[in-house]
């Protein structure tokens, strides 16, 4: 094994719209490791690179479903069955007044569920990643603009991807290592 | 940029009609959200050198003023509990005097950062982008201020758990069929919330001030909380999908959160509390009185860190107008509970009204119609907008308005029921103004904290808006 193991190649692209052509390029190209770092949201980007719809909201789902569940159940169980209290004449148990409890559970657990499913699909936190060795990695979280190829895609190939990425309009073509 | 740039026709839209090559209809420029068309480096540069500069003396000055305003809450509180919630001027038949008041006041404000962050992201307006960031803040900060009410309220606060569904020694059970109870779990969900929201919209900006670190503390610091976010496009598509569900479930919740608070008062059987209008009508308030302290902090943060090319004239015109809308909706709501106490013919609810405007509060009364309806009503013209600091003056007027509202409704109805045997009259003491007064200290330090240490505009979402950052913007020059 050598030494120093490259992660890939990465090019910069002017402005957003270069970007994009170049995103459709790789795209049609066939690889599949391979990402687009930018410093903001590039609007139809994801459809540029090809990418499914994002699977975030099963997680909001479950947990929504869960907190609507667990609001109805502690109701019931508490005031109903576990010590029955009898308040103002009114039933032990109904799905009318603890609507609020069962409405805020759900939007609780849905929202915390959320956040853990967006963590978990983004394998984060991950506070080492190759694309961040790039020396001048601090721009991409400013205003550089940055495709990588990754040297597990199997259409790889250290020379042809680094005139590849010349030919779609990259500029300041460098290797990461891994 | 005209409305075609941003909505651009396809070929399966229909032609405009003929008339309009006769009528030529005026071409209304978009406002710009950014003004001078600054760069995406400037923006960064801008926002982040706020965090990274040398600590400004004015804010030492107003980091002391904030810490000594501050410690009247921490003498009030001491005082209330090592000798009892006696000490507050509560007494029979007023059992809900300034506590409440304080409470449904400081969560209130907090609805406006919600409203920015969640219902104008849903709603596509992207000017909310320069100030989301900041008014979330308010949001946080807002609630835990209104936290302190209730929890020292229970008196012995160190039961003050019990008012979660947890197993105790006493082996029962919180009520469910209690709207106070629902309070408990709507305020304690819409806490949690807000500064899950507000931390997942920090994250990308976390990770551009730890690129820019040059200490390792700070980078050390800043690349804990920023996640090891790298700006991947896979993963931006799982984060703002993330961040549109959040702001879906972040809509319905701001909305029931105040809802749940008005039924408070809403659920009794008390002349002037027991209507329906109360839950639209507490919303509308708790947005209009947020606007109110948005333009309070906004303004002075805009002019101290001259972000004028980032909060433009067209923002504050934009708060302007929300301002003058929720107040408008405020001042139909009291007129329409008029309406309703006389067209209800409840001799009652007739009397907690006349009372309300007329009686030994028509002071508070006349106070709070001033401030709430008749001063936003400056907003609809435009020579008033464009004044930073008439803005400002009557976003005062709007906070201390809306601080009335709630001592109006709270009071003149209990200090007025059923019987004249149980009537009464509520003054505060020392300890209420002492707690109250503190707690613009409290929160004023957790603000000046905040923008000392945190990028108080969401940097990356404000380069999503830009023009340039439109793939679309650079093929201008080849259709046109």
């Amino acid at each position: 094994m050598a030494e120093n193991i490259t992660f890939g190649l990465a090019a910069d692209f002017e402005n957003p719209h270069t970007l994009m052509k170049a995103a459709k390029r790789c795209r049609d190209k066939g690889f599949k490791s391979w990402d687009v770092i930018t410093p903001f949201p590039v609007h139809g980007l994801e459809e540029a690179m090809g990418l499914k719809r994002s699977r975030v909201p099963f997680f909001t789902f479950i947990g929504g479903a869960t907190g609507f569940i667990t609001g109805t159940f502690i109701a019931w169980y508490m005031n109903a069955f576990d010590y029955p209290l009898i308040v103002g004449g009114k039933p032990l148990f109904s799905p009318v007044f603890p609507f609020p409890v069962m409405y805020e559970l759900t939007i609780l657990l849905a929202a915390l569920s959320t956040i853990a499913g967006m963590f978990i699909l983004n394998g984060l936190p991950r506070h080492y990643h190759p694309v961040m060795k790039a020396k001048d990695f601090a721009a991409t979280t400013d205003d550089t603009l940055r495709i990588t190829i990754e040297s597990s895609d199997p259409l790889y190939d250290s020379e042809k991807t680094r005139v590849f990425l010349q030919e779609i309009g990259g500029t300041n073509i460098q290797e990461l290592e891994d | 940029m005209v409305f075609s740039d941003q909505f651009p026709l396809d070929s399966k839209t229909p032609a405009p009609p003929e008339v309009m090559a006769d009528v030529k209809p005026a071409d209304l420029p978009r406002p710009k959200l950014v003004e001078n068309d600054r760069s995406f480096g400037w923006i960064t540069n801008k926002v982040c050198g706020i965090v990274e500069e040398k600590t400004p003396t004015w804010w030492w000055v107003a980091f002391a003023c904030a810490t000594s305003l501050a410690s009247f809450t921490v003498i009030g509180l001491t005082y209330l509990v090592s000798t009892g919630v006696g000490v507050w001027g509560l007494a029979n038949p007023i059992n809900w005097g300034w506590a409440i008041v304080n409470f449904v006041f400081w969560i209130g404000i907090g609805h406006a950062g919600t409203l920015i962050s969640a219902i104008l992201c849903l709603l596509k307006q992207p000017w909310r982008t320069t100030i989301n960031r900041a008014a979330e803040a308010m949001t946080i900060f807002a609630v835990a201020c209104a936290g302190i009410f209730p929890v020292f309220h229970v008196g012995r606060v160190w039961f003050a758990w019990w008012l979660f569904p947890l197993p105790n020694a006493n082996a029962i059970w919180p009520n469910f069929r209690s709207p106070l109870l629902w309070d408990v779990f709507a305020v304690s969900t819409y806490a949690t919330v807000s500064v899950l929201f507000w931390y997942v919209g920090l994250i990308p900006d976390l990770a551009s001030v730890r690129d820019r670190a040059k200490s390792k503390f700070r980078k050390i610091f800043y690349g804990i909380f920023a996640m090891g976010w790298r700006g991947s496009t896979r993963n931006w598509n799982n984060y703002e999908m993330a961040y549109l569900l959040l702001a879906g479930l972040s809509t319905p919740l701001v909305l029931s959160v105040h809802t749940i608070v008005s039924f408070d008062f809403a659920v009794s059987l008390i002349p002037g509390w027991h209507t329906t209008i109360f839950p639209p009508y507490f919303v509308a308030g708790a947005i209009f009185s947020g606007f109110g302290m948005v333009l309070t902090l906004m303004l002075p943060l805009r002019a101290i860190y001259g972000l004028h090319d980032l909060i433009t004239q067209h923002h504050i015109d934009c708060m302007c107008k929300i301002t003058l809308a929720t107040g408008t909706i405020v001042g139909y709501a009291y007129t329409m509970e008029f309406f309703i106490a006389a067209y209800g013919a409840n001799p009652f609810e007739i009397f907690a009204f006349i009372n309300r405007a007329f009686g030994i509060y028509s002071w508070a009364y006349i106070t709070m119609f001033t401030c709430n309806v008749v001063t936003p009503q400056l907003f609809w013209f435009k020579c008033i907008r464009e004044r930073p600091h008439v803005v400002w003056v009557i976003s005062i007027f709007v906070n201390v308005g809306m601080w009335f509202e709630r001592f109006v409704i709270t009071v003149t109805s209990l200090a007025r029921e059923f019987l004249p045997s149980s009537w009464g009259y509520y003054s505060p003491t020392w300890v209420d103004v002492f707690t109250f007064f503190g707690t613009f200290g409290v929160f004023s330090t957790l603000f000046l904290l905040f923008v000392r240490f945190l990028p108080l505009i969401a940097v990356a979402e404000v380069k999503a808006v830009t023009p340039q950052a439109d793939p679309h913007h650079y093929e201008e020059g080849e259709h046109h």
